[in-house]
Formats: C-alpha cells, structure tokens, sequence
C-alpha cells in the first residue's frame, strides 16, 4: 500500500518535473511567491507531536496555487505540472533543515502532499479552461472551490490512514476516523485558507498572500505551544505516576508499562485518539489510591486483594485523580478499575486486565506470559472482560511483548 | 447591582449616550441593511459560539470588517445585537452587557471614521493595494485607542484600580491580536466587495475560529497542567503535616530572588517551580518519619535525606523544568561541602540549588512548625546573614535581603496557615493599596 502510494507520486512529480522543464515556467512572480509561502510553510513545521497537518500554512499555500485562475483580475496560465513542480521544489527546500536534523522521514508527508496538490490541480484547471465557471458567476465559483477542497481532504484523509496504517500496521478504520475528525479542527482551516487565498490573488494580486498568511501563521505558532504545553502535561503526569513507584507501593516500570500496553490493546479495540487519551493516562495513574494507604500493599500487587479492598483503593485512587485537574473521564476509569467488567466502561476493562497481567507475568519466569493469559481466561467469568482477553493476547502475539522490559 | 459604585453608573450611562450619537444619522439605503443585518448576525453568532466553547476574548474581525465596509454610523450598529445577546460571567448581567455594546460601538464608529477619512472605502472596493493597508491600519490605532480608553475608564471607577495601573500596559497588550484581526477584517471586506460576494468573505472567518479555538485549547491545557502540579505539591502537604503551605512560599521566594539578580523571565519562571517542587521527593518517605516528633535516629535521618534523591528520580522527565530539576536534587547541599546528597562544594552546586537552599531556609525560619514558633523577618535575614559563605551563597542572601527590603514579604495565605506578613516601615503606606 505505501510503495503503491510512494510509486504513484513519485510518477506523478516525475512526469511535471519533465514537462515543467520542457516547456519553462509560466508567470515567475506568481509562482516565486507561492513557492515562497510554501517553503516557509514547511520551515515552521513541526515534527514529534502527533497531529494531523504538520505544516497548515504550507499545505493551504500549495492549495492556493492549485486553485488559481487569475491573478489581479487576468487570466493566469500555469497548468497542472507547473503548479505540482513549483509546491514540490518548495517542500523539499523548505524540508533541508528538518532533513538535516534528522527529524522524521520526509517521504510519507512529500508523497501526500504531492497526491493532494496534483488532484486538486487535475480536478480543477480543465474546467476553468473550459470556461465551466465562468457561467456560474462569483459566489457558486467561491462555493465551487470549496466543495473541491473538501473532496481533496477526504482524499488526503484516505491518503494518510492508509500510510499511518502501512507504517505502524494498526488498524485502518479507527485510523481513518481519526483522520477524518480532525478534518473538523485545523483540517477545516487549512481548506477554508486555500480557497481564500486563491480568491483574494485573484481580487488583489500577490499583496494578498501576506496579508492573510500572517493569521495563519500564527495559528500555527499556537498550535506549536498547544503541542508544547501537551507534552509537558503528559510528562507531570508520568512523574505524578511515577509517585507511587518511589514511594516504594508498587516495583518500578509498572505504570509504564500498564500504560503503554493499554494503549496498544485499546487501538487494537478500536477506540478513538481522544478515548486513546483518557485511557492512556487513566493507565499511569491507576494506582495512585494507594498513597493513601499506611502500609503498602504487599509488592503493589493489587489484583490478588479481595474485591472490597480493590474498590476501596480504586476509589482513593479517583479522589487523587480529581484533584489533579485532569480530564475527569480519567478519574472516572481510575475510580472503577476494580468493579466487575459488565459494568465498567471499556478504558477501566482494559486497565483492569491489563494490570492483572501485568503483576502476573512479573517474577512469573519464561512461562509466566502464557499462564498469566490462561488465568486471565478462567476469570472472564466476572472479573475481566472476554474481548479485552482476547484482544491483549493478540497484541502480545503480534509484537512479542510477552516478557515486558523492566525498567 | 449595589455594589457597582455611582460614579461608575454615571460614566456608563455617559459612554451609552456616547454610543447612541455614533449611531446617529444613519444613510437610509435597503442594501446597506442586508450588509448590517448578515454582518451583525455573524458577530452574535460568534459570540454565542464563543461563550459555547468558553473562549477568551472578543471576535473583532467582523466588527472591523463593519468598520472597513460600512459608513460609520451603520458600522456602529454591528456589534449592538451580538454583545446585548452575550453571555456575562457575573453579576450585574444587564450593565455588563449594555456597557459591552455601548463601548464596542463607539470604537467601531472610532474606526469606521478614520477608516472613512483617509479614503479607506474606496481603497477597499477598487481593492488598490497596498494603499488600502494604510487606512486599514490608521483604523485598527483608532479602534485599540478607543477601546482600551474606555476600559481603562471603567477598570479605574468600576472596579476601583489605581488610573496608572488600569491604563498601563493595556494599549500595548491589545494592539496586536487587534491588528490581526484587522488584516483578516481587511481580507473579508475586500471579498465582500469583489465579483465572489459575501460567501467567499464569511470564509476567511472559518481559519480566524480554529486560530481562536487553539489559543483557548491552549489555556486550557495549561490550566490543566498547573492543577496538576498543584496537586503534586498537596500530595506532599498532606504527608508532611506541618509544612503546609511551605511548597508555595519557597516557590514566591525563589522567584523574588531570581528577579533580584536579573535573570530573564524564562527562568524566574523555572526558578518557581523549583521552589514549588523542592519537597516533592518527601512522597517517596515513610509517613511515620516525617510527622514523628522528637530526635531522629541516625538511621532514620539517613532515610529523610534521600528524598532530593527521590524528588528527582520523580520530576526528571518533565522536560520543561530544566535547572529546576537539578534544584530539586541539590537544595540541601551546601557550601563548605557539608550538605547532601553529594557534598558537592562552592560553584559546584548549580546555581539554581542555591537559591532554592535560601529560600527554603528562610520559610523554615519564619513558618511556625509543631516543634518551634515563628521567627520574625529581620531575625530569619539576620541568620541567613550568618550562615552565607558557610552554607548559603551570599549573593543570594543579599538578593533576598534587598528584594524583601523593597517588595515586603507577603506570604501566599493558604488553609490553615496564620500568614506572617512583614512590610518595610519606610513604604508601607503606598505599598498598601498597590496590593489586592
């Protein structure tokens, strides 16, 4: 799937570099100055966070240049190569540096570019030739525009799914309505850009360009300090975690590692990024309650109590949580991690197996993973759900995390 | 309503009666209505959007948009339905919003003027750039100017700030998030005058509401994110029964000193949050130690020395404390080598640790504690004094001498904890009323 994808571009930015070198460049100044926004676009990108379009202002300048049919009020005449060689030399030299520093590969965010650009590009220079919307007068163009636009993203939206799903082999459906929801988000902004852009270069000229980049850039700037400040929450939280790791309650690398293999069954499962989220951190804090506790329980394992006792600690655990101002779905599964699974929400049955599995598999030796997965079984009766079993032993199958790192 | 002082009833029913005169006289054109009717429409929407989603702040790209589009007074009334509809946080409801609508309007009308006077209208609808850039520009001055005017005004006699401190730094403060607003306002009245018509210019509000709805995502996040650090701290209050309080007021000290010695604000900032979280590594000690009165064994101090070592094993991976971490693990060394965790000597310890081992101490000194009562200021700077060179680096001592010495010492009152104020004799009377 994704040598198909990068196959396919590849072709495409070949065959307009070939024909864009045969035939020179129609109207430099133009395409100087959307070739400048979109290296500038892909300067300020940013790279780590996870978020669904890195690089807004480039990807809404290239959609600008795909999109325009005039230039000051005249007719322009670049044609669909043109406008794919001129975003592609673009994002690569706006991409050196990331390249340089080695942040990330390049090739999966040139491919979707170049795909995206080339079909708005496509769908859209043969009907302005042919004069289609010139018939349809000012506001139906305007809406024209943006009805394309909105196909080009959920193309993209494919586009990416598809590649995220090649790339980490997780799910293709849930992956696609992630994508698809933050079409709602900075998806949205990013279409609504490129169809102002191109309608204002068509009003006023290039002045245009930098009279509405610079909103967008800085809602890109923000969107970097949203990122910031995210990671640095998630980190308070990993330490907030860490708390009960010191405080001698439960062995070290427990929430961690409860934490990462939750994540990893809950996509399996099918839950959504922000559901991801809340499941993610309910993990980590899944035994805070027992800080509140005189004595530790003996090495933290809180899956061989009686059922009273988990309830209580649960309970402990979701007072804490509420406390920290965190998102209170969080405290929610922390509070309801020990009741049994018919009546718990699907993040706090995934904590709940996943930490039984967890403390079972620890000093359990080579054959501990297979038998921890064989009591977890025999318990489905009431304690832990059936799909949550399944769906953990599948994942453990599949990436051979069937003995945990410590540490 | 009683608490809104007559002064500030007389100075908004002046500002009302302001903004009913900018709306005067208005041009009695059927088309000029649609365009006010849609824009105004817009601005309510918004501003209902806005107050759905909790966001900060005003929309002002339609207003502006008004401003660049309409003639003045027609302008004017663009924001009257959409600030008359808005949702107030507190009482009293009905004079909030009147005074909302009433000072929008007439900056609107301030911009529209200017806007009008130096050609901004046909500027706009040739769409002759970049000359419309100019009156643009000379409106968004006149629009800022007004507004924050008349919000200094209503700070000053409303809520009874001092008028140097209401006026200050608000100008300044709102210019720019308004001249952005102003280039999109700009963009939107251009394509509301072009062939494309009213569609396309609604359109460059949809990228303004995403910029908008990350900022407030922002703040939010980061408000979440203090909650929790906050709670990190009272985990450690509640262990440790008699410090309470002590995390925060190690974290106003350091944060004194570090200003003292002129550090930039990136690492005041990280300097307070080494104070709040010195401590945290008590968590990791067992409960009977902390709160057990009277002499320690060797074995048990041994044990209640290692929480700067647990403090940091906790907070190492939250990367934007910096040197703040290394503060955690070194607050107890000291200067002539005798501290722990490592004995580390003179500029070995980082600087950060330094100033946290002050502050910490001066708190300890000037906190009552089950053990001993409170020692007042001067004594407490008086055996900092002593201590610097041994223990404390007196550089930092002598920060936080002057610092107290100009500023006062005014704890961050919390539950449970009698605050021990302390104001320098000299500026005690004008100090007084700087302080909410």
């Amino acid at each position: 799937m994704k040598a198909l994808i990068h196959a396919s571009a590849a072709l495409l930015a070949g065959t307009c570099l070939a024909v864009t070198l045969w035939t020179g460049l129609e109207e430099r100044s133009t395409a100087l100055a959307f070739g400048l926004l979109v290296c500038v676009g892909e300067l300020g990108r940013w790279t780590g966070a996870r978020v669904r379009e890195a690089a807004p202002l480039g990807a809404a300048g290239a959609l600008a240049y795909a999109l325009l049919g005039a230039d000051a009020g005249q007719p322009s005449h670049h044609g669909v190569t043109q406008v794919v060689t001129v975003v592609l030399a673009a994002s690569l030299l706006g991409g050196v540096p990331h390249t340089a520093r080695g942040r990330g590969p390049m090739t999966d965010h040139l491919a979707r570019r170049v795909l995206t650009v080339g079909f708005t590009a496509v769908c859209f220079h043969p009907l302005y030739d042919q004069g289609v919307f010139e018939e349809w007068g000012g506001p139906a163009y305007a809406l024209a525009l943006l009805a394309l636009l909105t196909l080009t993203a959920l193309c993209d939206c494919v586009l990416a799914a598809a590649l995220a799903h090649s790339r980490t082999g997780w799910p293709f459906g849930p992956l696609l309505r992630d994508e698809l929801r933050g079409l709602l988000g900075i998806g949205s902004a990013v279409c609504a850009t490129g169809a102002v852009m191109a309608l204002a270069v068509a009003v006023v000229g290039l002045w245009a360009l930098p009279v509405f980049s610079l909103p967008l850039l800085l809602t890109q700037l923000s969107f970097k300090r949203y990122a910031a400040v995210r990671t640095t929450y998630r980190q308070t939280i990993a330490s907030l975690a860490r708390a009960t790791e010191i405080a001698g309650y439960t062995p070290a690398g427990h929430a961690r590692r409860v934490a990462e293999l939750s994540r990893a069954v809950g996509r399996e499962l099918g839950l959504t990024r922000p559901e991801l989220a809340v499941l993610e951190s309910a993990a980590l804090m899944h035994d805070i309650g027992q800080l509140s506790l005189v004595d530790p329980v003996p090495a933290g394992a809180t899956a061989g109590l009686p059922g009273a006792e988990q309830r209580r600690i649960a309970l402990l655990g979701g007072a804490v949580v509420r406390q920290t101002g965190v998102d209170s779905a969080v405290a929610v599964v922390v509070e309801r991690q020990a009741d049994p699974y018919r009546e718990q929400p699907m993040a706090a049955r995934i904590v709940r197996t996943v930490n039984a599995y967890d403390e079972k598999v620890r000093d359990a030796g080579p054959g501990g993973p297979l038998r921890a997965l064989e009591e977890l079984r025999l318990a489905t009766a009431g304690d832990y759900a059936p799909e949550v079993v399944e769906s953990l032993a599948r994942v453990l199958a599949r990436d051979c995390l069937t003995l945990p790192s410590a540490g | 309503m009683e608490a809104v002082p007559a002064r500030a009833r007389v100075y908004v029913a002046c500002v009302v009666l302001g903004a009913l005169l900018c709306a005067a006289r208005l041009p009695r054109t059927p088309a000029l209505w649609w365009a006010v009717v849609l824009l105004s429409a817009v601005y309510a929407g918004c501003e209902r959007a806005a107050a759905r989603w909790r966001f900060a702040g005003t929309f002002y790209p339609v207003l502006l948009a008004g401003a660049f589009l309409l003639p003045p007074a027609a302008a004017a009334l663009v924001p009257l339905p959409g600030a008359l509809l808005s949702r107030v946080e507190q009482r009293p409801y009905a004079l909030r919003r009147i005074w909302r609508a009433a000072h929008l309007m007439i900056g609107v009308r301030a911009a529209g003027s200017v806007h009008g006077a130096l050609g901004g209208r046909d500027a706009v609808a040739g769409s002759h750039f970049p000359y419309a850039l100019v009156p643009a520009g000379a409106a968004v001055l006149a629009f800022c100017l007004a507004l924050t005017a008349l919000d200094g005004g209503i700070l000053a006699l409303g809520e009874r700030v001092p008028a140097r401190r209401a006026w200050r730094g608000l100008f300044v403060r709102s210019l720019a998030p308004v001249a952005v607003h102003g280039l999109a306002g700009l963009m939107m009245a251009v394509l509301w005058r072009s062939p494309y018509g009213p569609v396309a210019a609604l359109l460059v509000l949809l990228p303004m509401c995403v910029s908008w709805w990350v900022f407030a995502q922002y703040h939010r996040e980061r408000a979440a994110h203090q909650a929790t650090i906050r709670a990190l701290v009272q985990a450690v209050d509640i262990k440790d029964g008699y410090t309470r309080g002590h995390s925060e007021r190690v974290g106003q000290a350091s944060m004194m000193i570090a200003r003292e010695l002129g550090l930039d604000d990136e690492r005041v900032e990280v300097l307070r949050f080494a104070g709040i979280l010195h401590d945290v590594g008590k968590l990791g000690v067992p409960t009977r130690l902390l709160r057990k009165d009277g002499p320690l064994t060797p074995e048990e101090r041994r044990v209640i020395e290692l929480h700067p070592e647990y403090g940091h094993e906790m907070v190492r991976g939250i990367g934007f404390l910096g040197e703040a971490r290394a503060a955690v693990l070194h607050h107890h060394e000291r200067l002539d080598g005798s501290g722990y965790p490592y004995g580390l000597v003179g500029t070995q310890i980082p600087e950060s640790a330094r100033v946290v081992a002050v502050a910490d101490a001066f708190d300890a000194m000037t906190s009552t504690r089950s053990y001993r009562r409170a020692r007042p200021v001067p004594a407490a700077l008086d055996e900092l004094k002593r201590c610097a060179g041994a223990q404390f680096d007196p550089r930092m001592v002598t920060a936080l001498v002057r610092a107290l010495g100009r500023e006062g010492w005014h704890p961050v009152v919390t539950a449970g904890e009698e605050p021990h104020p302390f104001v320098p004799a000299p500026q005690a009377a004008d100090r007084s009323g700087a302080r909410p």
